[in-house]
C-alpha cells in the first residue's frame, strides 16, 4: 500500500462550479499533501462539501485543474477519483453500507465489486483475513463476521474508513465525521486518523467543531461563500480567528442571554417512561424558563423529547400543562394541548423538502389559515409567512421556494418557524443547532430567547454542553434514559455537566 | 460549456412543464392533417366522452398518490360498482337513487378495507391494494355468478329478470351528462387539493409522513380519507360505465386501471407541479384519449394500441424521475 515516505502533493487550481441559481465555488485553490491532516472549514453553504465532492469525482461539470505532484490528472467521475487513491467517507454512513452483509464484506465491497474480474467464487477466508488486517492497522477490533446492522454509528464509520483503506488510498476525505459521535467515540476516531496519517495518507477533514479541528489537523483552509479565504498552519490561528474568517466579521462566542422573569410552572411531568430508553423521568418547566436536557449521544435525549410530544408509546404517572392534565396520545393531541417539537433529524422529521417555505411554515397551524369548509385563506397565510421569513431572517428568494433548495441553517429556521406560527405553550427543541452554521446558530438562540420573553416554557435538549450553559436557566442531566442530576445553570460548569452525563455520581 | 448549461436546463424544464400540452397540440395537428374527420366536432366530443370514465377513476388514483400511497384496486372497485348497480336495477328492480347509493356504499367499504390494511396493518400500499384488487375482482365475479347482467336475462329459477334501467340512470352515460360529470369532478378535486386545508394536508402527508406526524397532523385520518375518496371515484367511474353500456360485463372495470394510472402519472408534470393534481390528470387522460382515437383513424390495429400507451407512460415517468435526480 501507500508506504513510500515521499509526500504526494495534491493541487486543486481555480475550481469553479455552479448549479442552477448559485455559483457554489468561485475559482477556489486548495493544496494539501499526503501524511498531513488538513481541515476544511466554513459556514454552511461556503462550499466545503462541494469542493470535496469535486475532488471525489461526484461532479463532472466544474472548471479548473487538479494536479498530483505537478501532473494534471482527470477527475470527472468517482471511478477516476478512486483510481487516483482518493476516497471519501460522508456523514450519512448508512447509505454507503449494506446492513445485512458482514463487516468483512462491507469493508471489501469495492474490491469484491470491481476487482474480482472473471473469478466467480469468493475466497471467504482471504476476505476475512484481509478485512481483519485493515482493521488491525487502524487499531480497531470488530467481529468481521457480524452483520453491520448490529453496530453503532461510530463503528459503522470505522467500517467505511476501513473500506476506503482497502485499496491504495492516498487522500481520505472525512465529511463531518464527528457530528453524530460521542466524546469517547470522537477520541477513538482521532486515534484512527493518527494511525492513517502515519501511513503517508492525507486526510481532509470537514468539520463545524473548531476545537476538534485544532486538535487533529495541522493545516486549515477556510472557505466563505464559495471563495477561499485563507490557508494557514493551525498553530498560527486560534478558534476565534478561524470563526472570524468564516464569518468575515468578528464573532464573539457569547450567547444572547436575556434576563426574563420566571413565572408559574407550565409543564409538570412525573414518572414518564417509554418502551425503549426513557425511565421514570420527572421534570418541570416554568413560564419564561429555558430548561436544558444535557446528555451525550445515546443518553436518550431524542427519545425523551419524542415521549414529551406523545410521538412514542409512553406511560406517565402524572402530567399537566398550566394545571390542566396533559394527555399523551399522539403528536396531534400534543399540538392541541400546546406542545411543539423541533425534531433532531431535520430532513427526515422536521421539513418537507419538496414543498415551499410557505407550506412548511404553516403545516402545524393550517386551521388558523382556513375558513368556511376548510378553504385556505391564502392572503393571510402569505402575510404571516412573509413576516416569519423576515423575523427569522430566512434566506430564500420567496415564500414559494422549495425548502429542499435552502441551506441547512435556513431549513432549521423553517422547522422552528413552523412552531412559532403554531403558537405553542411548551416548546421542545431537540439538538436545534446540529449541522447549522455559526450565524444561523446565533439567530436560533435569539429566537429561543424571545420565546422565553413571551412567557413560553422551553425545553432544550443538546449534547453541546457549552450551548446548554450559554442559554438555559436550569439543566437536567440525562444518563442512560434517566435524569441523574438537576443543576442551576449559573452555578454549573461544562466539566460538571460532563461528569454527570458520563455516569458520575 | 458553463454558459450553455443553464439554457439547456431551461429547455428541459420547459419541456417538463409543458411537454404534455405540446404533445397534445402536435398530435391534434398531425391527426387533423392526415385524417378528414379527426377535427370534426362530433369526433372531439367523442374523445371527451371516451376519456370521462378514465379521468374520474384516474382522479381517485391521484388522490391516493397525493398522500404518498397508491391504489391498484380501482379497476376492481369499478367492476364491483358496475355489477352492484346493474344488479340492483335488473335483479331487484330498485330505483335510481337507491341503486347508486348502495353501489357507492359497497365500494366505500372496500376503500375502508384498503385503508385498514395499509394504515392499521401497515402493509405497503401497492401490495395491499394488489391483494384487494384480486379479492374484489373475485367478489364482483362471484356476485354475478361469473357472468354478465343484462336486461331480460334468464334467472337461475328459469324466470326472466323483471327490472329495467331507469331513464335517469341511462342518461348518466350519455353526452352531455357523462362529460359534465367529468368536468365537475376535475374542477372540484382541483380546488379541493389546491385551496383547502384538507387538500394541503394530503400533500404534506405525501411529502414527508414523519414530518407530517411530528407537525401534529393526524396521519391515519388523512390516509384513510384518501383511500375512501379513491374508492368513491372508482365507484363513480363504475356507475358511469354501467350506464354507458347498459349492462354489467365481467371485469369491465379492470381495463381502466392502467389507463388511469398512466393519466395520473402523466399529470404529475403539468405546469411543473411535480405532484399529483386533478387538471394534470385530466390532461393526461386527454393525451391518452387523443392517441387512442387518432391511431384508430390512421388504422393502427387496436391490439397494437397498448404498445403506444405503454411507451407514453414510460416517457411521462422518465420525465418525472429524471427530474427527481
Amino acid at each position: 500500500m501507500a508506504a513510500d515516505a515521499r509526500p504526494v502533493v495534491l493541487d486543486m487550481e481555480q475550481i469553479s462550479i455552479s448549479f442552477p441559481g448559485v455559483d457554489a465555488l468561485k475559482s477556489v485553490d486548495f493544496r494539501t499533501e499526503t501524511g498531513v491532516s488538513h481541515a476544511l472549514v466554513g459556514a454552511n453553504g461556503a462550499g466545503k462539501s462541494t469542493l470535496m465532492k469535486v475532488l471525489a469525482g461526484a461532479y463532472a461539470h466544474y472548471s479548473g485543474r487538479i494536479l498530483m505532484d505537478g501532473r494534471e490528472v482527470r477527475i470527472r467521475s468517482p471511478r477516476e477519483a478512486k483510481s487516483l487513491g482518493i476516497e471519501a467517507v460522508y456523514q450519512e454512513v448508512d447509505t454507503a453500507l449494506v446492513p445485512s452483509l458482514s463487516v468483512a464484506e462491507n469493508i471489501m465491497l469495492d474490491l469484491m465489486v470491481n476487482d474480482m474480474g472473471c473469478r466467480q467464487l469468493v475466497r471467504w477466508r482471504n476476505l476475512h483475513e484481509q478485512a481483519r488486517r485493515i482493521l488491525e492497522q487502524l487499531h480497531v477490533s470488530l467481529d468481521t463476521r457480524a452483520p453491520v446492522s448490529r453496530f453503532s454509528l461510530a463503528e459503522k464509520q470505522m467500517v467505511l474508513i476501513a473500506r476506503a483503506l482497502s485499496k491504495e488510498c492516498r487522500f481520505l476525505i472525512l465529511d463531518e465525521p464527528t457530528a453524530p459521535l460521542s466524546t469517547a467515540e470522537t477520541g477513538e476516531l482521532f486515534s484512527v486518523i493518527r494511525a492513517i496519517l502515519q501511513r503517508n495518507i492525507g486526510v481532509i477533514f470537514i468539520s463545524h467543531r473548531l476545537p476538534e479541528v485544532t486538535g487533529i489537523c495541522s493545516r486549515v483552509t477556510v472557505l466563505r461563500d464559495g471563495l477561499r479565504v485563507d490557508e494557514r498552519r493551525i498553530q498560527d490561528l486560534d478558534t476565534g480567528r478561524i470563526v472570524e474568517m468564516m464569518l468575515g466579521r468578528r464573532f464573539e462566542e457569547n450567547f444572547p442571554k436575556r434576563r426574563v422573569p420566571i413565572g408559574d410552572t407550565v409543564l409538570r411531568i412525573s414518572g414518564l417512561s417509554d418502551e425503549s430508553k426513557v425511565r421514570d423521568v420527572e421534570l418541570h418547566a416554568r413560564a419564561g424558563e429555558i430548561v436544558g436536557i444535557a446528555g451525550l449521544v445515546g443518553a436518550g435525549k431524542s427519545e425523551l423529547c419524542k415521549a414529551l410530544f406523545g410521538a412514542s408509546r409512553v406511560s406517565c404517572r402524572e402530567a399537566s400543562i398550566h394545571g390542566r392534565p396533559y394527555r399523551f396520545r399522539d403528536p396531534h393531541a400534543a399540538v392541541r394541548q400546546g406542545v411543539g417539537l423541533v425534531p433532531e433529524e431535520r430532513r427526515r422529521e422536521g421539513i418537507l423538502v419538496g414543498e415551499s417555505v410557505a407550506v412548511n411554515l404553516t403545516a402545524a397551524s393550517l386551521s388558523d389559515f382556513s375558513g368556511a369548509l376548510g378553504f385556505l385563506r391564502f392572503g393571510s397565510e402569505k402575510k404571516t409567512v412573509r413576516e416569519m421569513i423576515k423575523r427569522l431572517d430566512i434566506r430564500t428568494p420567496s415564500e414559494n421556494q422549495k425548502v429542499g433548495f435552502l441551506s441547512g441553517g435556513n431549513q432549521q429556521k423553517v422547522s422552528v418557524g413552523k412552531w412559532l406560527i403554531a403558537n405553542a405553550e411548551v416548546y421542545v427543541f431537540d439538538e436545534p443547532t446540529k449541522g447549522v452554521d455559526v450565524g444561523a446558530k446565533k439567530d436560533i438562540f435569539e429566537l429561543i430567547g424571545s420565546l422565553a420573553e413571551a412567557g413560553k416554557a422551553i425545553i432544550y435538549a443538546s449534547c453541546e454542553f457549552a450551548e446548554i450553559l450559554g442559554i438555559t436557566d436550569r439543566v437536567y442531566v440525562l444518563y442512560d434514559g434517566r435524569i441523574v442530576k438537576e443543576l442551576e445553570t449559573s452555578n454549573s460548569t461544562e466539566e460538571e455537566l460532563l461528569f454527570y452525563a458520563t455516569g458520575g455520581t | 460549456m458553463a454558459a450553455l448549461r443553464p439554457r439547456k436546463l431551461d429547455v428541459f424544464g420547459f419541456l417538463y412543464r409543458w411537454g404534455t400540452i405540446i404533445t397534445i397540440g402536435l398530435l391534434i395537428l398531425f391527426f387533423g392533417v392526415v385524417t378528414k374527420s379527426f377535427l370534426s366536432p362530433g369526433n372531439l366530443i367523442n374523445i371527451l366522452r371516451s376519456i370521462s370514465i378514465v379521468t374520474v377513476i384516474a382522479i381517485g388514483v391521484s388522490l391516493s398518490l397525493s398522500v404518498g400511497g397508491f391504489d391498484l384496486s380501482v379497476g376492481s372497485v369499478a367492476s364491483l360498482a358496475d355489477a352492484v348497480v346493474i344488479s340492483l336495477f335488473i335483479w331487484y328492480g330498485r330505483g335510481t337513487v337507491v341503486s347508486i347509493v348502495v353501489a357507492v356504499a359497497v365500494c366505500l367499504v372496500v376503500g375502508g378495507f384498503n385503508a385498514f390494511l395499509i394504515v392499521r396493518v401497515r402493509i405497503p400500499d401497492m401490495l395491499a391494494t394488489l391483494a384487494t384488487m384480486f379479492i374484489f375482482q373475485g367478489v364482483a365475479m362471484t356476485y354475478t355468478n361469473g357472468g354478465s347482467i343484462t336486461a331480460n336475462m334468464m334467472m337461475p329459477d328459469g324466470s326472466t329478470a323483471a327490472g329495467k334501467l331507469t331513464g335517469a340512470f341511462s342518461a348518466i352515460g350519455q353526452v352531455p351528462a357523462i362529460i359534465l360529470i367529468m368536468i365537475v369532478v376535475v374542477i372540484v378535486v382541483q380546488i379541493y387539493l389546491s385551496s383547502t386545508k384538507h387538500g394541503r394536508y394530503m400533500y404534506v402527508v405525501g411529502g414527508n409522513m414523519e414530518a407530517a406526524r411530528l407537525s401534529g397532523i393526524p396521519l391515519g385520518r388523512y390516509r384513510t380519507a384518501a383511500y375512501l375518496i379513491s374508492s368513491a371515484f372508482a365507484a363513480l367511474g363504475g356507475i358511469m360505465l354501467a350506464s354507458r353500456i347498459g349492462s354489467s360485463q365481467v371485469n369491465a372495470g379492470s381495463a381502466y386501471l392502467m389507463d388511469a394510472v398512466a393519466a395520473a402519472y402523466i399529470g404529475f408534470s403539468l405546469g411543473g407541479s411535480g405532484k399529483p393534481n386533478a387538471v394534470g390528470t385530466f390532461i393526461g387522460a386527454v393525451l391518452i384519449g387523443i392517441l387512442q382515437n387518432g391511431l384508430v383513424m390512421v388504422s393502427v390495429p387496436y391490439y397494437a394500441m397498448d404498445i403506444i400507451k405503454g411507451a407514453v407512460l414510460a416517457l411521462a415517468l422518465a420525465l418525472t424521475y429524471i427530474r427527481k435526480k
